[in-house]
């Protein structure tokens, strides 16, 4: 028996203007098809945590985004959090019931820190997911400040006293990004995802960079994340959920044995495809 | 048979309603005690926090009920995260609330439960270990009994005896109690992919 839970492998699906797309240093690059399609892969094969979020520049997608949620949760057996436009409760109470699991915070939160708060008390800490965009800056004590509006608009705020200060106003859970990482295939920042995790006691997922398996095991090994999630890598390749599952394993991660089968629904579901 | 997911405002109603169709329910959500009382079987889900949960079960009328349609009538129910702790006595989480009071024992912080080094919550896919004849619901081998956790509150039991399996996470943690015609996980088994479809059909048969 094992003492720790399995190190969880987090698949994220980035919606843009209602579209899934692959993205590079937070801007879109291309499209990469069905959500559902790539939810089948997931679910089919290896992943053990769906990350969706709505990165679109206004709210003229959220209606279809919120549709798209419905579709997914009812193909997702495993925890499904969604992030994007959330500015008040009434937001998540949206997206909980399209079927979210969790939710993922981030500019609202830079701005007004109490509505961690305000959510965590409503719909429980281990909802709320509290996710940093940093960005590598001198003048912060970390070497990071925390960036809002998908990176481009500076907090003034320093990445690690604000993953410590979103747990103490009841964060459950702090996704990870680095700004320049992102989409570069150059693996996660190893140095901010240890300085995160070293400073809060809750979960840390790293996400942003991955461009080989390796990198997930290096997350978790140098960086001390409890979880590693990866975007663009997933797309295009066959079977990549279970490899990289596979990889994990055979570098001694301890990971949930997966089990490489569908699950049936019973009947079609309602949406309509995108 | 008819399941009604009792829905007292908490959380994840439609992820419980999607896996239990796709495990071949016939899954609606009972929003009072007429349609709690309709059910053959019951699901009490739970994403949330303790307060204002017990305050609505107890204010609609919805606990009443569930006393009625499981504890006079026995018919089976399925507790799920806070679903499982609120049958608890009483659970402390900010001050004290009163729980349903079907389990002698309470709901206390993971910090409390000797959690001292590990991150809270616990959050991830941890093995339930059974405990004694609860095969029904935990089949072996153990790849097959990893179910996802996300919880910093934890059940703790005056008579052990409740105790269906537990799981480790620095120290030994209740993972699922059964009771009488109840079953409750900490876990959700409505997020553990094949194996919480596995443990939802077994409860959809189960005939206590």
């Amino acid at each position: 028996m094992s003492a720790l839970p399995k190190h969880r492998l987090i698949a994220s699906l980035l919606v843009h203007n209602g579209h899934v797309v692959q993205t590079r240093r937070f801007r879109p690059t291309n499209d990469v098809g069905s959500a559902f399609t790539a939810v089948d892969f997931f679910n089919a094969w290896a992943v053990d945590e769906i990350i969706v979020l709505e990165i679109s520049p206004d709210e003229r997608h959220l209606e279809r985004f919120e549709a798209l949620v419905e579709g997914l949760s009812r193909r997702c057996f495993v925890p499904l959090t969604v992030g994007g436009k959330i500015r008040d409760p009434d937001r998540v109470r949206a997206y909980t019931r399209a079927g979210a699991d969790k939710i993922a915070l981030n500019t609202a939160a830079l701005e007004q820190p109490r509505l961690i708060t305000e959510i965590a008390d409503r719909f429980g800490r281990q909802c709320v997911v509290l996710s940093i965009d940093a960005r590598r800056n001198p003048d912060m004590p970390s070497g990071y400040e925390a960036m809002g509006g998908r990176g481009r608009l500076p907090s003034g705020r320093d990445a690690r006293a604000w993953a410590r200060e979103g747990v103490a106003l009841g964060a459950g859970e702090i996704l990870l990004n680095e700004i320049e990482h992102d989409g570069d295939k150059r693996g996660y920042d190893l140095d901010l995802v240890r300085t995160i995790s070293d400073a809060v006691d809750a979960p840390v997922i790293a996400f942003g960079g991955v461009g080989a398996w390796e990198h997930l095991v290096d997350g978790i090994r140098l960086g001390r994340a409890q979880a590693v999630a990866a975007g663009n890598i997933f797309h295009y390749t066959e079977h990549s959920t279970k490899k990289a599952k596979e990889f994990m394993a055979r570098a001694g991660v301890p990971v949930r044995d997966s089990t490489f089968y569908k699950i049936a629904m019973p009947r079609r579901p309602r949406y309509a495809p995108f | 048979m008819k399941v009604a997911i009792i829905d007292y405002g908490a959380g994840n109603i439609e992820s419980v309603r999607n896996a239990l169709l796709a495990a071949g329910a016939r899954a609606t959500v009972a929003r009072d005690p007429e349609a709690v009382l309709a059910a053959d079987r019951l699901v009490l889900p739970g994403v949330g926090a303790a307060g204002p949960a017990a305050e609505r079960l107890e204010r609609s009328g919805l606990s009443e009920a569930m006393v009625d349609a499981v504890r006079r009538k026995g018919r089976p129910m399925l507790g799920i995260c806070l679903g499982m702790e609120l049958l608890a006595e009483q659970l402390l989480e900010f001050g004290r609330t009163p729980g349903l009071g079907w389990l002698a024992g309470e709901v206390v912080h993971l910090r409390d439960a000797g959690v001292r080094r590990a991150r809270v919550p616990h959050v991830g896919w941890n093995t339930a270990e059974p405990i004694g004849e609860v095969r029904r619901f935990f089949e072996a081998p153990e790849r097959m009994r990893t179910f996802y956790f996300c919880h910093s509150y934890t059940l703790v039991l005056r008579d052990e005896g409740a105790v269906a399996a537990r799981t480790e996470y620095e120290t030994p943690l209740v993972a699922a109690v059964l009771d009488g015609t109840v079953f409750a996980t900490q876990f959700h088994p409505e997020k553990s992919q094949i194996n919480g479809q596995r443990l939802l059909r077994a409860f959809l048969t189960w005939a206590p």
